[in-house]
């Protein structure tokens, strides 16, 4: 065998030798099928976890996809003064106060003039959604002359209308089972018979705040919220992290103090992302007294969490523009600082820019440190300054997400894929701006 | 005057401070002598004035934003009776609130009453000052600054120096925040902690095995009714990490090794970014898919075999948390194993080994320390996960290692004990920093092991 | 390199590899071991290597020798096709081992690579002790029945290799640890341990100093006796000092192969003779 010495005979040899392919040769068909299996193992590692993306992005996609319309009904709305509670020429404060739920009600009756009951009625008036007074209250005050006519006006419907229009109800079910009751159905399908029903894009998902009724909550106020919450963070974030970076990168003496800088900014990226929001809480709301819930303080916070992650990527940019450059420019003449101006900082921009836009993304995508500053609140205004209270998306999807209607579970599933959409927009960006300007020096 | 218009003459102030000081040694740079001619360029001396003018304004402008609000509620609260003085902090800081919901607008006159509508005016009044002074201070301080600079202006004056050590100041002092954040996530932590320990024993906090903080409503019951033992909210979060860590480590390191060993290069520049945009998803989405989706389907699933799941499972939390991590883990350990060298591969291949025999018997090994690094940082990161386990994790904190149960975790119960009014130096709230502490001790801990680990790694094959 | 200079520039690698002219010497021999036949290499759309005819006898040391890029290594690393690890390369002609062809389509590359061992430029042990680098081949194959037998093997081998005596008492430390020689001795012993009949060496000395270097040619020269062995190598003294037939690649052609006393007295090519005499390379 192959312990045979070194002197060993030709013949002696070959059977060694021979023997050998034959033992190779008898097994190798088992390890072909180890190797086909082990191989296999990994694609299925790769395929189930991106079924599991797909899995994701479809559920929330057939989930979210009917918040994007809305349905309307047409309604004769007659403007009487007694019913909306006016006198003769009112001015513009009392028409904000007026009547219009009454307006609407009272027309409602008067289309379906056979709804007696009280319980009926309750019913009948749960058709047209409670922001449908606010329409009215718009259009009216945009024209008080048509107080004491009547205005065919298209009126946003109740959440249960909406769910069933839009085929979520399973009419199947027993009555007493389902919210949306057999009356209601035939009233609307009475109304879609006389074409008074119609579904439209949804607006006022993008122009209004948030809201208690499914229908006539809208993310414009979040996505204020986050606007502002992202610039206050890219302002701070990226000037300070590029100071650090170009520091740490390209003048930082090898010491003590550097280390302890980059073991500091190492482990930062890797800390909790709620460890922040204590300390956001504890030392810009407790000890600073800056308010609670604003954009200020929530750009803050992302800043201090995204820094390290723009740091790291910042330094990988500088760190891949070849010294020659730098002993050129040197080599001029210039000052250090000169060079790093004139010359490194411009070639790793495109670097540093991508790795801003990564930072970014996941400070967009950030919810825990924000629910410890008090960005949880109910917030219905749309914010205008850094100190207004605000929510952010990705909050407003937490909130959201933990209320029982079943229109907000649409309304949810439409925010995250608002949400999705700018992150893969920045991705996207960001991805562009590397493959753009990847050199290989 | 809002602060961004004041901003913006600070902005001008210091524009004209650049141009009267560059302007200056123009002059000079005609001079025919060269012992007569400026040190620097012009543009230096510009940005020295410019400096000058910028710099004390800002500082005054930041340090009073950051101290206004604190001595002005200082200032309103020495002005209310004594007898609402003398309420406990949590009151007194609900009453200061409304005060100033009041006088900013956010709360109607009308429904507050008489002390806290004066209190409102005087404090409105206040805040009218104090934004008066900041202005005249600020721009004074600009001005003073300027002239200062541009005083200062003379031909010997190495201007160039002079700025590159202020941007030289800068950077070290934009790179020292760094440590300025972990000093002050420590001492935030650390100080509520240990007001926190003086009304619950450490032991206690430690070792107990019940956990129903919520008992605690009144401040003056303080923590004799409330139980903190935490022991039960540990063994949830061990829990959901290790279900989360059995899913992201074997799809994860298998996902690795193909994409690294297998895959053609199209292949791989196909799946790498679907596998980022896996990472790059918002945990809070994950967090509904858990709630909405998977828990459900593990209550179906259990129904359907016989067992009973509860509807806020550790295991549907695990596993969607398991889901995230997986791109985390394939790709810190994709980067260790393509840093294998090439040469350890061909060794085994040479000598007849399949590929899997290789990568098993050679690149793994190799490549171990660099793993296991990365999986530590991602246990790390299931540790400290939140918005996943708060909305498909349970509030009660059940003692089990049964994963079809509910069980809570640390940052389930930081976020509960945080969110919602309530006073701050109740040991209700002191105990979600307690808790804060903890997780910042360990995940520091187990991110430096890593972080060590993996440079060493590197530095092996470098 | 001068050929380069005297060449027009517009020239393709092809037109030059065509004035070249047919290989110059005897490319078969009586017993051969391994053969190639028309052997082209493509690196993509690259082409590196150029109808090349070679046989390597039993028991002789064929060394291959050319200026870098010449795709000497190429063609070595055809002889047990390492080459299909890299997913652009492509290899026709026909190359035989005992009169098989090695890329037919029974021929797996696995008992391939156990018959036909490989030891490369840069000694590359495993991060493992000593003692498991060299069972690590026997293990693969299940060469051994017992663990007396495994021991047994991992003992001859590493005698076989001239490192035994060396390493015999630090068998469980790690083989990352020895010197670039002794690493390079053992990985030769770990090829040893597969009992292949072809070791193809890939420049196996040109990290090591010339202690080593020494050492492993002697080692060269016992190993012959029992194995078929092809060498590249940079340094002309090495193969004249191992090698019975010498064979010369330029830009991935085989311009002249024969004996090595004859190749390096009395080269019949005109790029050779400039080889040899150290005109370029």
């Amino acid at each position: 065998m192959s312990n045979s010495e070194p002197t060993g005979s030709a013949t002696e040899r070959s059977t060694a030798m021979r023997n050998t392919s034959e033992i190779v040769k008898a097994s190798v068909k088992k390890r072909y099928a180890r190797e086909t299996r082990f191989r296999l193992f990994g694609l299925i590692a790769i395929l189930a976890s991106l079924s599991f993306l797909a899995m994701l992005i479809i559920t929330i996609s057939i989930k979210g996809y009917p918040a994007f319309t809305q349905t309307f009904m047409q309604l004769e709305v007659i403007l009487d003064a007694d019913t909306l509670g006016l006198d003769e020429n009112p001015d513009v404060s009392q028409l904000l106060k007026a009547n219009y739920s009454g307006a609407i009600k009272k027309s409602l009756l008067q289309t379906f003039p056979d709804v007696k009951k009280r319980k009926d009625k309750k019913a009948l008036y749960k058709l047209i959604s409670k922001g449908g007074q606010y329409d009215l209250q718009k259009k009216v005050i945009a024209a008080p002359e048509l107080i004491g006519q009547t205005m065919t006006v298209w009126l946003p419907v109740g959440d249960d209308v909406n769910s069933y229009m839009k085929g979520i109800v399973d009419v199947n079910l027993p009555e007493k089972k389902r919210r949306f009751k057999d009356n209601q159905i035939g009233w609307i399908e009475s109304l879609k018979s006389d074409n008074r029903i119609s579904q439209r894009f949804n607006r006022t998902f993008f122009e209004r705040g948030d809201s208690r009724e499914p229908e006539m909550a809208g993310i414009k106020g979040a996505l204020f919220g986050t606007m502002l919450t992202l610039v206050v963070t890219l302002v701070l974030s990226f000037p300070i992290a590029v100071a650090a970076a170009v520091y740490l990168e390209e003048f930082a003496p090898r010491n003590r103090w550097t280390d302890l800088i980059e073991v500091n900014i190492n482990n930062l990226a890797a800390v909790p992302s709620i460890v922040f929001g204590l300390l956001g809480l504890a030392v810009f709301i407790n000890f600073f007294h800056l308010p609670r819930s604003a954009p200020l303080v929530g750009g803050l916070v992302l800043s201090l969490m995204t820094l390290p992650t723009i740091i790291i990527s910042s330094r990988a940019a500088l760190k891949s523009v070849p010294p020659s450059i730098r002993d050129a420019a040197l080599g001029l003449g210039a000052s250090k600082l000169q060079v790093v101006i004139h010359h490194v900082l411009p070639l790793a921009m495109p670097g540093i820019l991508t790795g801003t836009i990564i930072g970014m993304a996941q400070a967009l995508g950030e919810t825990a440190p924000l629910l410890m500053i008090g960005m949880v609140a109910f917030i219905v205004d749309v914010p205008t300054a850094v100190t207004d209270p605000a929510t952010v998306l990705p909050v407003q999807i937490f909130q959201w997400a933990d209320l029982p209607e079943k229109g907000f579970v649409e309304k949810t599933s439409a925010a995250i894929m608002v949400l999705l959409a700018f992150l893969i927009l920045m991705n996207a960006v960001a991805v562009y701006l590397r493959r753009k300007f990847e050199r290989k020096w | 005057m809002t602060i961004s218009l004041l901003l913006l003459l600070i902005f001008i102030l210091t524009a004209t401070g650049y141009v009267i000081g560059r302007a200056r040694v123009a002059k000079m740079r005609n001079q025919v002598d060269r012992s007569e001619r400026p040190h620097s360029l012009p543009r230096y001396y510009g940005y020295m004035v410019a400096i000058y003018t910028a710099l004390p304004a800002l500082v005054v402008i930041i340090l009073w934003i950051f101290f206004e609000s604190t001595v002005l509620t200082g200032l309103v609260s020495k002005q209310l009776p004594a007898d609402t003085q003398a309420l406990p902090q949590g009151q007194l800081n609900l009453i200061l609130n409304d005060i100033k919901n009041i006088a900013v607008g956010n709360m109607s006159q009308s429904t507050a009453d008489p002390v806290r509508t004066a209190a409102a005016d005087h404090f409105s009044r206040l805040l009218d000052n104090s934004q008066w002074a900041r202005n005249i201070l600020a721009i004074l301080v600009a001005l003073l600054g300027m002239f200062f600079g541009y005083r200062s202006i003379h031909k010997d004056q190495r201007a160039r120096v002079f700025v590159e050590r202020a941007i030289m100041i800068f950077l070290i002092a934009c790179s020292s925040l760094a440590i300025l954040t972990t000093v002050g996530i420590v001492f935030s932590v650390l100080f509520e902690s240990l007001r926190f320990f003086d009304k619950v024993p450490f032991s206690e906090f430690a070792f107990g095995l019940h956990w129903s903080p919520q008992t605690a409503i009144r401040t003056d019951q303080v923590g004799s009714s409330g139980s903190f033992g935490a022991v039960p909210i540990f063994a949830g979060t061990l829990l959901i990490s290790a279900i989360a860590m059995l899913v992201a480590v074997p799809f994860g390191l298998m996902s690795a090794i193909y994409l690294a060993e297998y895959a053609s290069p199209t292949a791989r520049a196909w799946i790498k970014p679907l596998l980022e945009i896996l990472a790059g998803i918002p945990t809070v989405v994950y967090g509904f898919f858990a709630a909405l989706t998977m828990a459900p389907l593990m209550r179906n699933v259990g129904e359907a075999i016989g067992l009973t799941v509860a509807s806020e499972s550790a295991l549907a939390a695990g596993l969607v948390m398991g889901i995230m991590i997986i791109p985390f883990v394939s790709s810190l350990s994709d980067d260790v194993i393509t840093a294998v060298p090439q040469a350890m591969r061909d060794g085994s291949l040479g000598l007849g080994a399949t590929k899997s025999e290789t990568i098993k018997n050679v690149v793994i090994p190799a490549a171990l320390p660099g793993i296991v690094g990365g999986v530590l940082l991602a246990v790390s990161r299931a540790i400290g996960e939140t918005m996943i386990v708060v909305m498909a994790a349970g509030l009660a904190a059940n003692l089990t290692i049964n994963p079809l149960e509910a069980v809570t975790t640390v940052t389930v119960q930081i976020v509960t004990l945080l969110t919602g009014d309530q006073a701050f130096d109740s040991p209700k709230t002191l105990a979600a920093f307690a808790l804060g502490l903890l997780l910042f001790i360990t995940t520091l801990i187990l991110n430096i092991i890593a972080l060590r680990t993996v440079r060493k790694y590197r530095e092996q094959y470098e | 390199m001068n050929l380069d200079q005297e060449q027009p520039q517009e020239q393709t690698i092809e037109e030059i590899v065509a004035s070249l002219g047919d290989t110059v010497g005897e490319a078969r021999v009586d017993n051969p071991k391994m053969t190639c036949t028309g052997v082209d290499v493509f690196y993509a759309d690259k082409q590196a290597i150029f109808g090349v005819d070679l046989d390597i006898g039993a028991n002789e040391v064929l060394s291959m020798i050319g200026p870098s890029g010449c795709g000497k290594s190429t063609l070595l690393r055809c002889l047990n096709r390492m080459n299909d690890t890299i997913p652009i390369c492509k290899v026709t002609g026909q190359l035989t081992l005992d009169g098989e062809d090695i890329y037919g389509k029974q021929t797996d590359p696995v008992l391939l690579r156990a018959r036909v061992g490989m030891v490369f430029q840069k000694p590359n042990p495993f991060p493992k002790s000593i003692y498991e680098n060299v069972a690590y081949g026997p293990r693969l194959h299940g060469l051994s029945r017992n663990k007396a037998d495994l021991d047994d093997i991992v003992v001859t081998s590493l005698r076989k290799a001239g490192i035994y005596n060396e390493v015999k008492d630090r068998l469980d430390q790690p083989g990352t640890g020895l010197s670039g020689g002794q690493q390079q001795r053992l990985c030769i012993a770990r090829t040893i341990a597969c009992s292949p009949e072809v070791i193809l060496m890939d420049e196996p000395c040109s990290a090591l100093d010339p202690i080593a270097t020494a050492k492993i040619e002697e080692l060269i020269d016992e190993l012959r006796e029992n194995y078929s062995i092809a060498i590249v190598t940079h340094s002309m003294q090495q193969a004249a000092r191992v090698s019975q037939r010498t064979a010369y690649f330029h830009l991935g052609k085989l311009v002249e192969v024969g004996d090595t006393d004859t190749i390096f007295t009395n080269p019949r090519h005109e790029l050779t003779e400039n080889y040899i005499t150290g005109r370029f390379g």
